[in-house]
């Protein structure tokens, strides 16, 4: 029916070809991840539960401990001060969302090392006020989630007509608050869960802020264990691209769950 | 309470937001760019901006500029292609949900992990360059490329085609499947459709994405860094050489006039970028 799409043959064509090439590095991986000596064994995998090596992967379970909690704060930023600020540049400040947009997009082009540049010194200064903890590297995180977590809302935002929702709640007698904790959050809420999701994978991912401001979270403990055990390192690359892949299937699921509803 | 109060009540709600953007956005790009332009001692200088001319700086721009190009159009044309054998599928299928999700990974959260798998694979000791020696093939017989820069060309292109594929998708979804009965109505054939209209119609887009492509590859740092754990042959790994030891070609604050220069590479890429992207959006309805 559509006169546009290509035909069975040119589709499989391309998709074995360019799936072999994305296949090949990550079968290549999990090879390299069951090789012992000359043979294959699961060895380097069921190291993860030896008690003997667990001081080798401390570097990985503290840098994974710091990013969890950097996830979480990142993730308290994207609820509780981007989504406020939406919602009210979305229900007061019309005028302003050209030029709100064009700031929270901003992050896209400027590139996470240039950041690092001039974060450095603001870092120097927050040491001293905050400590060293790694949870203030979340004011960073939260910047660079920005564009992702801003579409993401904004698309729900978008679908749900929160102007009229609200004014409707506020006929009735509601105050700001509730209206935006018990009606117009309830309603974006495939929203907020993508934005959410898509936070923790791209915390999960950094690496240039924290590398460059020497902390430890997962990816720079990735680094540390691959010098010492490159297997390992491995490892923990399959679990977290699958990890990241899972989340980006359930944001794929939420969001068609919205398209489906609003269809009907 | 009057109206003009809640407004005023209503704009202080902006401020956490606006003073957190800019503690952390636009300070930081400040004091990034600003930092280029003094001295040790704080004072006004052009010293440091004069390193952008410094024939080593100068090659590490153009590595920079060739290896983004390379693998922007590398990706651009194949994700392109990898969008059309998508065309026609459902956008809630079992096929288009999982390229989604696995676009997305590569995309923007491979980064170390994506260095780490090509090492596996192709590295001295990876599972194909095994398996090729084997063969008596040896694809380091001129040297451990890999770890050097032509060695950063195949996973840039792991993570080029993903985002091409996430960001031309929506603009080939667009083409109406009425354009191509009228193109058939008219006595056109499948290819003249593509040439006289598809092509065409979605060459703005395709160069938009382009240059995102070439700016996404530009500012990339975690997957170069983590394969070249030495050397400083593109801008960001020189950008770390320059943060991580005190004095790089004889110059302080090397680092800041570095991040200018890439600001200005990157900031008129995207600026061109959303001129070609306007003109995009043109024919979408």
């Amino acid at each position: 029916m559509n006169g546009i799409a290509p035909s069975r043959v040119t589709r499989w064509v391309i998709g074995i070809l360019v799936g072999a090439f994305f296949a090949i590095p990550m079968l290549a991986t999990l090879l390299y991840t069951f090789r012992d000596g000359d043979g294959f064994s699961p060895v380097h995998w069921a190291a993860l539960f030896d008690p003997a090596k667990t001081s080798s992967y401390a570097p990985i379970w503290v840098g994974l401990g710091n990013s969890l909690v950097l996830a979480v704060v990142t993730v308290a930023i994207v609820l509780f001060l981007l989504t406020p600020t939406m919602i009210l540049v979305h229900l007061r400040f019309p005028r302003l969302r050209p030029g709100f947009e064009f700031l929270v997009l901003l992050p896209i082009s400027i590139p996470a090392i240039v950041l690092v540049v001039g974060l450095a010194p603001i870092y120097q200064q927050l040491g001293r006020m905050l400590g060293t903890g790694a949870w203030t590297l979340a004011f960073a995180y939260g910047i660079t989630v920005l564009p992702f977590a801003y579409r993401a809302i904004q698309a729900s935002i978008d679908a749900v007509d929160i102007r009229t929702l609200s004014e409707a709640a506020r006929s009735l007698g509601a105050g700001w608050a509730t209206i935006v904790l018990r009606v117009i959050a309830p309603n974006l809420r495939t929203g907020l869960l993508a934005a959410s999701l898509i936070s923790v994978a791209v915390v999960l991912g950094e690496f240039t802020i924290a590398s460059l401001l020497g902390r430890q979270v997962f990816q720079t403990a990735l680094v540390v264990v691959k010098n010492t055990d490159a297997y390992a390192a491995a490892v923990f690359t399959l679990l977290a691209l699958a990890f990241a892949f899972v989340l980006l299937i359930v944001i794929g699921l939420a969001g068609r769950s919205r398209t489906r509803k609003a269809g009907s | 309470m009057t109206s003009a109060t809640r407004s005023t009540w209503a704009a202080i709600g902006l401020a956490p937001f606006a003073a957190y953007v800019l503690l952390f956005l636009a300070l930081p790009t400040v004091l990034a760019v600003a930092s280029g332009l003094v001295d040790a001692d704080g004072a006004f200088t052009l010293d440091n901006m004069a390193a952008l001319g410094d024939p080593v700086i100068l090659a590490t721009f153009a590595n920079s500029t060739w290896l983004s190009l390379l693998t922007a159009v590398i990706g651009a044309v194949v994700g392109a292609l990898v969008c059309y054998a998508l065309l026609g599928l459902s956008e809630t299928g079992a096929v288009r949900t999982a390229v989604d999700a696995a676009a997305g990974v590569f995309a923007q959260f491979g980064g170390v992990m994506l260095a780490f798998a090509f090492i596996a694979t192709i590295g001295l000791q990876g599972v194909v360059t095994q398996l090729l020696l084997g063969a008596g093939i040896d694809i380091f017989a001129s040297g451990p490329w890999i770890y050097e820069l032509p060695g950063l060309i195949l996973p840039y292109v792991f993570f080029q085609i993903p985002l091409m594929v996430i960001t031309f998708m929506p603009a080939l979804s667009a083409l109406r499947p009425q354009w191509a009965e009228a193109n058939l109505t008219l006595g056109g054939s499948r290819a003249s459709f593509w040439t006289r209209i598809g092509i065409p119609v979605l060459a703005p887009s395709f160069l938009a994405c382009t240059l995102l492509l070439f700016a996404n590859a530009f500012s990339s740092y975690a997957t170069a860094a983590a394969l070249a754990s030495q050397g400083s042959q593109i801008v960001p790994l020189q950008i770390r050489t320059a943060l991580t030891s005190e004095t790089v070609l004889g110059r302080e604050n090397l680092a800041g006039a570095l991040a200018f220069g890439m600001i200005v590479v990157v900031g008129v890429v995207m600026w061109l970028y959303s001129l070609v992207q306007r003109r995009a959006a043109r024919w979408r309805g």
